[in-house]
């Protein structure tokens, strides 16, 4: 009897001890003792490829005399990245560091994830667009992060089959939609493009260029305007177009979007500035036959834009060195070295303005090596960006376009009705998790 | 003397505990801590005030069954489960149905190459869902798909096999395709082992092989079959590989085409991790009544038949 008591105690012992040293383990943290003026090192999650070489010019250079060394964390790109960072903060182990869409923001600092680093980066507000900074503050006087990358959106068609088929390029969406149709009538065939809701962000940025402001606070409530004047004007356009078959309902990024685009079955697209490096993998035999043009306006005569896309580099409130990760993001995204070699290394279209017309951008992508004027003329375009207004459960919004857009393009139903059912579900949610919402 | 004998007949009755502790730490760890946190989060949910900006503004507080009857008189979880059901009530039955007469047929005498075709057979199983649901994806999409192709030249109509009723068709075609190789084998490896006598004497009856595979095979494989049946269903309220990778080939599979995909979506796409459990524990228990009532019901039949 004693011996079995004995024994078990032993074993409960030990499983104890176990339990003990794995929380131990769990409680231990990464970040370092050390004062601020020593060594410190940083963790940096980002899905930009290349980034390791160009954080390897700051270990090698302002990183070492500063004694700060970042390590690169390569992660999956957009809400899944959101997603890790908040699981990590729950945790209290988020790193340092963190690329972040700029829709992304307001979700993150809503689950104080982000750390307000306005003491280290004021500095460098005059080096980014008004719009672009705007939104790394919320409108408040606080920032979140520094701007890395923009994503002006730009029209982009095939010049050749324009040509042949006695097209000019659209300069107002009345236009836009007159080329769609002339088109239809040379070629029954063809489409300029396809209405796609699979990427929610496109559909944001047409509505931020039509003048809507989706997230707005007055005091300390929000206002969510997801249905007004502006994004119901974008809605029934290409809900019309849809409807009369002028355009394509197959959603982007497919086999058969890739396909069409190759062979010239869609010969337009709505984009971003990123877009050569998309249409060189899903278009590659069309390469030098596409122009970019500015996108069409809503008014003639009018010059503004979109953006979809672009992300941010902002610094953790776990972070235990919050003033080193705010310089680092500060030179990572000022800093002229650090900028060229993003673009080199990562092709990346900078949020720095004086970036977007420096070396790496003379010349053309060579996807559009036929419109040698392709960088210039995106950075007069990416000067007309509209303001964006986020809000804190933009990916609730998000994946509601996806379903109520996906089936209004699918059935060729009202997208208007879509749009509403956009808007409800976004406020639902905001009520359910306690936001004051202003009706 | 009498103290080691003692000590000894101790360790015997200790040595059951011991053998079982391994297993009862890795389920407790693995199984039901987990399960339990699940739970515990689903009658939790996350408070805001204001603005939601900042820190505190987010507390997690007591929410009781808010998130239960929230997910139950959610429409888009009761239209997810119709279209499982749907789903299930195609694949289920082709699915077994196959698996039973390849198993018979290979358990025939006259066939050949029987190793060649029961590997084939089964082959599809090894492949990964989200690999299959990929290569049927590119073979459905009509601009890049060979069959589309083949039917274009031909001038016969091309299906559009991503839309509306046909959606259902190509979902359980990657399920049966997939599923219907590791029925067969079940079924098969419990033909194998009826005893050659009963053959014989049902030849000597003068049953034919028809009626031998009907009256004998059949009913002496009803186990195998119960059990491939609550397999079955068990993978078909649990469906989320084929739609999740189709869904972006098509506008027709929304992000909550099934009930666990919409659990995926409220917990990392909208970030509501505590309505998300609250949904995953309903589907536990809708899948634990469903598979273990059936199994209580097959059950009670065969005892019923065995006694009369």
């Amino acid at each position: 009897m004693p011996y079995t008591t004995r024994r078990r105690l032993v074993t409960s012992a030990v499983a104890l001890a176990l339990g003990t040293t794995a929380l131990a383990a769990c409680g231990t943290e990464s970040g370092d003792g050390e004062t601020a003026s020593g060594p410190v090192s940083l963790t940096y999650w980002t899905w930009t490829p290349g980034m390791d070489k160009v954080v390897d010019l700051w270990n090698k250079g302002p990183g070492k005399k500063d004694r700060i060394t970042v390590t690169v964390k390569k992660q999956a790109s957009g809400d899944t990245l959101v997603t890790k960072i908040l699981t990590a903060h729950k945790a209290g182990k988020a790193p340092d560091l963190v690329q972040a869409e700029y829709q992304a923001l307001p979700t993150l600092v809503s689950n104080d994830a982000l750390a307000d680093i306005s003491e280290t980066v004021a500095g460098a507000k005059d080096r980014f667009a008004d719009g672009v900074w705007q939104q790394t503050t919320l409108g408040t006087d606080a920032v979140y992060a520094v701007p890395q990358d923009i994503g002006p959106m730009m029209f982009y068609y095939r010049e050749d089959l324009f040509e042949k088929y006695g097209l000019s390029v659209p300069t107002t969406w009345d236009e836009f939609a007159e080329t769609a149709r002339e088109l239809k009538k040379a070629a029954p065939g063809k489409d300029l493009t396809t209405f796609s809701a699979n990427d929610s962000g496109l559909f944001a940025g047409l509505a931020q260029q039509a003048g809507a402001r989706w997230w707005t606070t007055s005091g300390d409530r929000w206002k969510v305007a997801i249905n007004d004047a502006a994004t119901r004007k974008v809605a029934k356009f290409w809900g019309g177009l849809v409807e009369e078959g002028a355009i394509d309902n197959q959603p982007m990024y497919t086999p058969s979007w890739n396909k069409a685009l190759n062979t010239g079955k869609q010969i337009a697209w709505v984009s971003a500035v990123w877009a050569p490096g998309t249409l060189t993998t899903a278009a590659p035999d069309t390469r030098g036959k596409w122009a970019m043009a500015p996108l069409p306006q809503w008014s003639a005569g009018e010059n503004r834009t979109g953006s979809w896309g672009g992300s941010s580099t902002a610094v953790t409130t776990d972070s235990e060195h919050r003033e080193a990760a705010a310089k680092f993001a500060t030179w990572l995204n000022t800093d002229r070295a650090a900028l060229s070699a993003l673009a080199k290394e990562s092709g990346i279209y900078p949020a720095a303005t004086n970036a977007q017309t420096s070396g790496a951008f003379l010349k053309p992508p060579a996807y559009f090596s036929n419109q040698a004027d392709f960088y210039s003329k995106a950075a007069g375009i990416a000067g007309t960006t509209a303001p964006s207004a986020w809000g804190p459960n933009v990916n609730v919004a998000y994946t509601s376009f996806k379903d109520a857009f996906g089936a209004a393009a699918k059935n060729k139903s009202d997208f208007g009705a879509a749009l509403d059912t956009m808007q409800a579900d976004t406020v639902a949610d905001m009520k359910k998790q306690g936001f004051e919402v202003a009706e | 003397m009498n103290s080691t004998a003692r000590r000894r007949s101790y360790g015997v009755k200790g040595a059951p505990y011991a053998f079982l502790l391994p297993a009862t730490v890795l389920f407790a760890l693995f199984f039901a801590l987990p399960v339990g946190y699940a739970l515990w989060l689903s009658f939790r949910k996350v408070k805001v005030s204001g603005l939601g900006l900042g820190s505190g503004a987010r507390t997690e507080v007591w929410a009781g069954l808010e998130n239960y009857t929230d997910a139950l008189s959610d429409s888009e979880l009761l239209d997810g489960a119709l279209r499982v059901l749907g789903y299930g009530c195609v694949v289920v039955p082709v699915m077994l149905g196959l698996a039973l007469l390849f198993a018979l047929m290979l358990d025939s005498e006259k066939v050949r190459l029987t190793p060649f075709t029961r590997l084939a057979i089964f082959l599809p199983y090894a492949v990964p869902g989200v690999v299959a649901a990929l290569l049927w994806g590119f073979l459905y999409l009509p601009d890049v798909s060979p069959f589309h192709f083949v039917l274009d030249r031909l001038g016969l109509p091309r299906p559009d096999l991503l839309d509306g009723g046909p959606l259902y068709l190509a979902l359980s075609n990657i399920a049966v395709w997939g599923g219907t190789g590791f029925n067969m084998i079940v079924i098969y490896t419990s033909l194998r082992a009826i005893p050659a006598e009963v053959y014989e004497a049902a030849r000597l009856d003068g049953a034919t092989p028809l009626q031998i595979a009907l009256r004998i095979k059949i009913p002496m494989v009803a186990p195998s079959l119960v059990l491939t049946f609550f397999f079955s269903i068990i993978a078909t309220l649990q469906v989320y590989n084929e739609p999740t990778t189709l869904k972006p080939l098509t506008n027709s599979v929304s992000t909550t085409w099934s009930p666990l995909m919409k659990v995926y979506r409220d917990a990392f796409g909208d970030g509501d991790i505590h309505g998300a459990a609250a949904q995953a524990v309903i589907i536990a228990c809708v899948t634990l009544l469903l598979s273990f009532g059936f199994l209580r019901a097959a059950n009670r039949r065969q005892k019923q038949e065995a006694a009369r």
